[in-house]
This record gives C-alpha cells, sequence and structure tokens, in this order.
C-alpha cells in the first residue's frame, strides 16, 4: 500500500477502507474467503445447550511492551475471560479504533501478533470493525473484542462457588505484566527486563476441568487490581473468608524490586497469564502438579485456603508470622495496563 | 535481593517477637510508641507487626507522611497553576489525588489540564527542557529525603540555563514536629520509631534534644520487618528501664552525622523557615524555603495565580489522627464517607498515609 500511517479516510466506509481491510487486516486476521464476507459471521455447528459470551477492550499504553503488544493481549484477555467461565473458546470478533496518524507497519504488528495468539488459543477471529479517530482523539489504536465459547461439560466453576476448606492456587509468578508496561512506561532501568506474563490459559483450564472435574470450584484470572482485589471478590461472592500464606506467593525477585522501588504492592499489580484456581483440599496436590506439567503452569503454587464461611475476608499470614487484612485495589494503581 | 531477604527471616523475626515479649514481662501498664514515617506505617501494617506485639506495647502513627502534612491551601495553589494556561504542573503521584477545597489535580487533569506525574524532578526538568515555552511548575513536597534531590534539580537548571522550571515549595523538616507532638499535653508518646530515609540525611544525632532534653527514648529504625521489630524491641528496653537515648539500629545505611553531601545541598538552596503542617499549625524553623539567590525558581513569587479561599471538610479528623489522637477508625468519615476512591481528608490519599493504611490492611 502506498501509504504508511493511517489515515481519516480509512475509517471512511469507501475504497480507502477496503483497501485497508483488504490488503491488511484480513490478510492477517481472517480465514473468510472474500465472497463469503457478509453482515455477520455464521457459527456453524454449535449444539451445546449453553454458551459462554464477554467482550473487553484494550487501551494499554504503551501498545508494544515486553512479552507482547495491545494485539496479543486483546486476543488473550478475551480468550481467558471465556476459559474461567469454564467455556471452551471458539470465535472473536475484533473491533478496531485506529487514531489518524498510526503507522501501518505497527498495525502490521499488531495484527500478526493477534493472528498469532488467536492460533496459540485455537480460536477463529470470524468478525471486526475498524474505526479511525482524528489525531489526538485516541492514542494510537484500541481494540474491542468479544468471544464466543461453548461448554463441553456441564460444570459451572464461579466466584459464588468457593467452600471451607478449599485450596487457592496459582499457576505463577504475580504482577508480571503490570510491572512490564510500568517499566517500560517509564523507562525504568532495570537489572532484567520484566516481561508480561499475556498468554491464553484455555488449555490448562481445560485439562483441569477434564481431569478433576467438578473439584475445581472457582476460576477467575486476577488482571486489573490484581491477586487481591480479584480472591477479595471470591471471598464477597462465596461469603467466605480467604487466608493467603505470604511465604508461598510467587513473585519474580525483578518485579518485586521494582514494586519496592515504586511502592507498589504486587499483589495488586495486573496480571494477563495468570489464573486462580480455588479447589477441593482433597485434590489440590494432584491440581498443583497437572498444573506444574501444564504450559503456562509451570510455576504453579498453592498460595491460601479457604479458613471460614462467614466474613467475606481476606487475610494474609506474612513471611514473619504476622497477620493483616487484604482489601481491593482503591483507585488506580497503575494507568492503562489493559 | 539476599541483602533485604535477611531482613524479612522469619526466625530472626520470631526471636525478636519473643525477646520484646520478656522485655515487658511484668510491666505494668502501656506504652505508645510513634512512628514518624509514612514508609514506616505502611511496614507495620503490611508485615502485621501489631498483631505479634503484646497488648502492652501500642503503635500509633504520627505526621511522618509528607502528602498528609500538606496543608490544603498548598494543594489550592497547586491546582492554580494546574489551571493557568501555558503550565505543565510536574508532581509525584500521591499528590494528584490530594483534595483541595474544591478541586484536586486529578480532576482538573480530567478537564484539560497539564499535569504529569514523575519519578524523579530530573524528569520534571526533562520536561522543561523539551518545552521551552511552557512554563513547568514542580511540586516540592516531602522531608530531607526529596529536598535535596530538589536542591540538586535546581543546579541542574542553572547548569542548562533553563527558565521554565520552578518549585512550588513546601518542603518539611525533623524532628521539629516530633518535638511540638511532645510538648502537647494531651498527647503521651513514650518513644519515637524515627524514620529511616530522613535520619539517612538529618543523621541519628539531630534526635538527641528529644532524649535528653525531653527525656523521651529515639531508635531510627530501618523499614524490613526485622528492623522494625528489633527497633521496637530497642525502645521497649528503654521505656521499661526508663532510659532515654538515641540509638539507631539502621546503622548500615544511617550515621550520626548523616550524609554531608546531601546536608551541603541542602544548605546551599534552602533556608530553614516556618511551616504549616496540617492538623499540627505552625511550627518555627521546621520547614524549607528557597534561598534569595534561588527566588528566581519559587514558582509562587516567578508565576502569581489566583488562589481560592481555602475550605477545610468539616468533620475530617486527619489533623487528629496526624498526632497520633486518634485512630482512623475513630473518624467518623472512615470507611463511610471518605474512602480511596472518595479520599475527603490526605491521610487516605497518599500510599503512606495512616487511614490508607488502615483501610487497606487493617482488616
Amino acid at each position: 500500500m502506498k501509504n504508511d500511517i493511517i489515515l481519516l479516510g480509512h475509517g471512511s466506509g469507501g475504497k480507502l477502507s477496503h483497501q485497508l481491510l483488504d490488503e491488511l487486516i484480513i490478510p492477517i486476521l481472517s480465514q473468510v474467503a472474500q465472497s463469503e464476507q457478509n453482515d455477520a459471521a455464521v457459527l456453524e455447528g454449535i449444539t451445546s445447550s449453553r454458551i459462554a459470551f464477554t467482550t473487553d477492550s484494550y487501551v494499554v499504553d504503551p501498545i508494544f511492551f515486553p512479552g507482547g503488544n495491545i494485539g496479543d493481549l486483546a486476543v488473550n484477555g478475551t480468550v481467558n475471560d471465556l476459559a474461567m467461565s469454564g467455556a471452551r473458546p471458539l470465535a472473536l470478533s475484533v473491533g478496531l479504533i485506529l487514531e489518524e496518524g498510526l503507522k501501518f507497519s505497527e498495525l502490521r504488528e499488531i495484527l500478526t501478533a493477534m493472528k498469532a495468539a488467536a492460533d496459540k488459543a485455537r480460536v477463529k477471529i470470524v468478525t471486526g470493525d475498524t474505526k479511525v479517530v482524528p489525531r489526538g482523539k485516541g492514542d494510537k489504536i484500541f481494540i474491542n473484542t468479544s468471544g464466543v465459547g461453548v461448554f463441553d461439560h456441564d460444570l459451572k466453576p464461579a466466584g459464588n462457588a468457593a467452600k471451607r476448606g478449599d485450596k487457592v492456587l496459582i499457576n505463577g509468578s504475580i504482577g508480571d505484566h503490570g510491572m512490564a508496561v510500568l517499566a517500560s512506561r517509564e523507562g525504568l532501568d532495570l537489572q532484567s527486563e520484566i516481561v508480561s506474563d499475556s498468554a491464553p490459559l484455555n488449555a490448562l483450564v481445560a485439562k483441569l476441568l477434564a481431569e478433576y472435574g467438578a473439584a475445581i470450584h472457582v476460576l477467575r484470572d486476577p488482571t486489573r487490581g490484581g491477586v487481591a482485589t480479584t480472591l477479595k471478590e471470591i471471598a464477597l461472592q462465596s461469603g467466605v473468608d480467604i487466608c493467603l500464606n505470604e511465604t508461598t506467593l510467587p513473585v519474580n525477585a525483578t518485579v518485586a524490586g521494582a514494586c519496592a522501588i515504586l511502592g507498589l504492592d504486587p499483589l495488586f499489580v495486573a496480571n494477563e497469564g495468570k489464573l486462580l484456581v480455588l479447589v477441593a483440599a482433597e485434590v489440590a496436590d494432584a491440581v498443583l502438579v497437572t498444573m506444574q506439567g501444564c504450559e503456562f503452569g509451570e510455576q504453579a503454587a498453592i498460595i491460601g485456603e479457604v479458613t471460614d464461611v462467614s466474613g467475606g475476608r481476606v487475610m494474609m499470614r506474612t513471611a514473619i508470622g504476622g497477620l493483616r487484612a487484604i482489601e481491593m485495589l482503591a483507585g488506580e494503581q497503575l494507568p492503562r495496563i489493559c | 535481593m539476599k541483602y533485604s531477604s535477611e531482613y524479612r527471616d522469619p526466625q530472626l523475626a520470631k526471636a525478636l517477637v519473643a525477646a520484646i515479649a520478656r522485655n515487658v514481662e511484668g510491666f505494668d501498664g502501656q506504652m505508645t510508641l510513634m512512628e514518624v514515617c509514612g514508609t514506616h506505617t505502611m511496614s507495620i501494617y503490611q508485615h502485621g507487626i501489631r498483631s505479634l506485639l503484646p497488648t502492652q506495647v501500642r503503635l500509633i502513627s504520627g505526621p511522618g507522611c509528607p502528602v498528609c502534612v500538606t496543608p490544603i491551601t498548598y494543594v489550592d495553589q497547586a491546582v492554580a497553576y494546574a489551571r493557568r494556561p501555558a503550565t505543565i504542573v510536574a508532581t509525584f503521584g500521591d499528590m494528584i489525588r490530594v483534595p483541595g477545597s474544591t478541586s484536586n489535580l486529578l480532576r482538573e487533569k480530567a478537564k484539560g489540564a497539564d499535569v504529569r506525574i514523575v519519578y524523579s524532578p530530573l524528569d520534571a526538568v526533562a520536561i522543561a527542557e523539551k518545552n521551552p515555552d511552557t512554563a513547568v511548575v514542580f511540586l516540592g513536597v516531602g522531608f530531607e529525603t526529596t529536598a535535596p534531590t530538589i536542591g540538586g534539580s535546581l543546579l541542574e537548571v542553572e547548569r542548562r540555563g533553563l527558565s521554565n522550571f520552578f518549585v512550588l515549595c513546601a518542603h518539611k523538616t525533623m524532628p521539629a514536629p516530633m518535638i511540638a507532638l511532645t510538648s502537647d499535653p494531651e498527647l503521651k508518646v513514650d518513644g519515637y520509631i524515627c524514620p529511616a530515609h530522613v535520619s539517612a540525611v538529618i543523621g541519628s544525632d539531630a534526635y538527641r534534644p528529644l532524649a535528653e532534653q525531653y527525656g523521651i527514648p529515639c531508635v531510627v529504625t530501618g523499614f524490613e520487618p526485622v528492623d522494625m521489630l528489633r527497633g521496637i524491641q530497642l525502645l521497649v528496653k528503654q521505656v521499661v528501664a526508663g532510659e532515654a537515648r538515641v540509638e539507631c539500629e539502621y546503622s548500615r545505611i544511617v550515621k550520626p552525622q548523616g550524609n554531608l553531601k546531601a546536608q551541603t545541598i541542602l544548605a546551599r538552596v534552602f533556608e530553614p523557615c516556618d511551616a504549616e503542617w496540617r492538623g499540627i499549625g505552625s511550627i518555627p524553623a521546621s520547614g524549607l524555603q528557597l534561598r534569595a539567590e534561588y527566588q528566581k525558581f519559587n514558582a509562587l513569587s516567578a508565576l502569581p495565580v489566583e488562589v481560592e479561599e481555602a475550605k477545610e471538610h468539616r468533620g475530617c479528623l486527619c489533623g487528629e489522627i496526624l498526632k497520633g489522637k486518634v485512630t482512623p477508625k475513630q473518624c467518623p468519615l472512615f470507611r463511610e464517607a471518605c474512602t480511596p476512591e472518595h479520599p475527603i481528608g490526605a491521610c487516605m490519599v497518599s500510599s503512606e498515609g495512616t487511614c490508607s493504611a488502615e483501610y487497606k490492611y487493617g482488616g
């Protein structure tokens, strides 16, 4: 294409729009032949009695960060939202809001990352939309992804299903995504680079549900607000108390160091490739071993347990044996991390 | 991380907790120890230190959070600069949510003001260099820990020949408020956990008047849990023995005479002045103002703005909380009208504020 940046005309619906779609977006993202491109995607062969449907918008700044970019983040985020309901992600829509002046090379890199992420998660991008806003009215690119998933089982893991005695597991180190974005944006000169954990978790979830079924009570991805906020939500939804053990909480040393410098608590920092699993105590050790054997689960750990059924409280047993409360993130710890 | 992990050793911590319990055995009554550093406040909450102490030992928080002790008039001045055309307000993050009389910097930013969060005054200098036609007003708050970096940044501004960088100066110094609080008949502090970073600059000798003239034990302490417990143990021992000395638990960083280089920068750029402390009032010679030769960087004189009349929120007990007279839970606004999302007082805004810590970790 002749132009190397997005122009307002690329959102006009006219010739430039068609060029953008036909020459850049569709060749990268879509497997649908031009003759089959209609106003809506038709999903064939869904026989499940329940489907999951979700949507999320991505406005991360900066749009490129160590470990990913806004494109794969947008795919992984929606795939994970579907997976946390227990569904098998099937198809995604992509809404692109482009700012006048965005470089084609950047858009191409983002689209390529989206395609790679969709392939990795085994989902199809089946429909989409592109709009262009004048320079200064957006921030390079915003992406909305919606997703549909189907249930291959009748399990219903949910935030209100935690039970007394349940163990709390996480699939790896916390705070990596939020700190990768912050370090990248602020140009923090750290000894070793912090890399976002952005990843699709549907395969890991599918394996856990297939092997442990109804013993998997809660699945949640601790994105904005971090592990602390997500666990507090689960405690309130289920009406239980949760106690975390600080010594078993996996935190990458560089993330811990960066958090210390900036006065942040990794418990409140966003993750994009992590899930919290609350499971019946009797299967917890086996679930841990299964998770550790899966991609994106190698560093899994048991980080706490449901201690009571009365309060909706989350507490932390600190490394020195003290006890403190954990509340939801108040305000914004890090602006625009997803 | 090894260096810090040693100061988080659970076995060492347990031994110190046991030692504190032994120290207070047979002690009749209760002792009140005050920390005057926001990072200490957070450390106490974050590591659950209160839950490990015997009931005779009570920890209260004092005026150690620089954002919390900044008067509302200062926030109103910052808001006025945010509203000023062709002006960038550069600030450490905590300040942007502190409520002024009718607005705050976050709200002004949402309305279009150019307010930028920086992690170092030198970042603000870089902003000034990149925007030569715009006035950059840096919000100079904080104790002796931050003041030298701001003094250093002004020397850098001079070196680079910039004429668009200004400081809205509200620096405060220790240990003046600690002495002021000891003179308050309503407050009984039995010992001070002296600030770590501030002490690294001013030196542990700075607290000798407190111990020698006012008879209050002082221990300079680091932030790690083992540091905190060791500092508390040293204080408890002094209180039980009826002694009053300055001890330094944090000698790996803090020297008796402090950091002479930082003190030199402070003395070159600033001079002492009376300062208004939110909730406490004016304390003689407890602040820093720019010396005459650096007045050209003083935002207030170089860039006059109209500032609204200050109005404190009725019912907010930040002042009493900063003096350690009431705890956050005793404030009628706490968790009700005043939350981190909608803070009314500065103690709830700052990440180092007592109310913020109580809200976040207090359960």
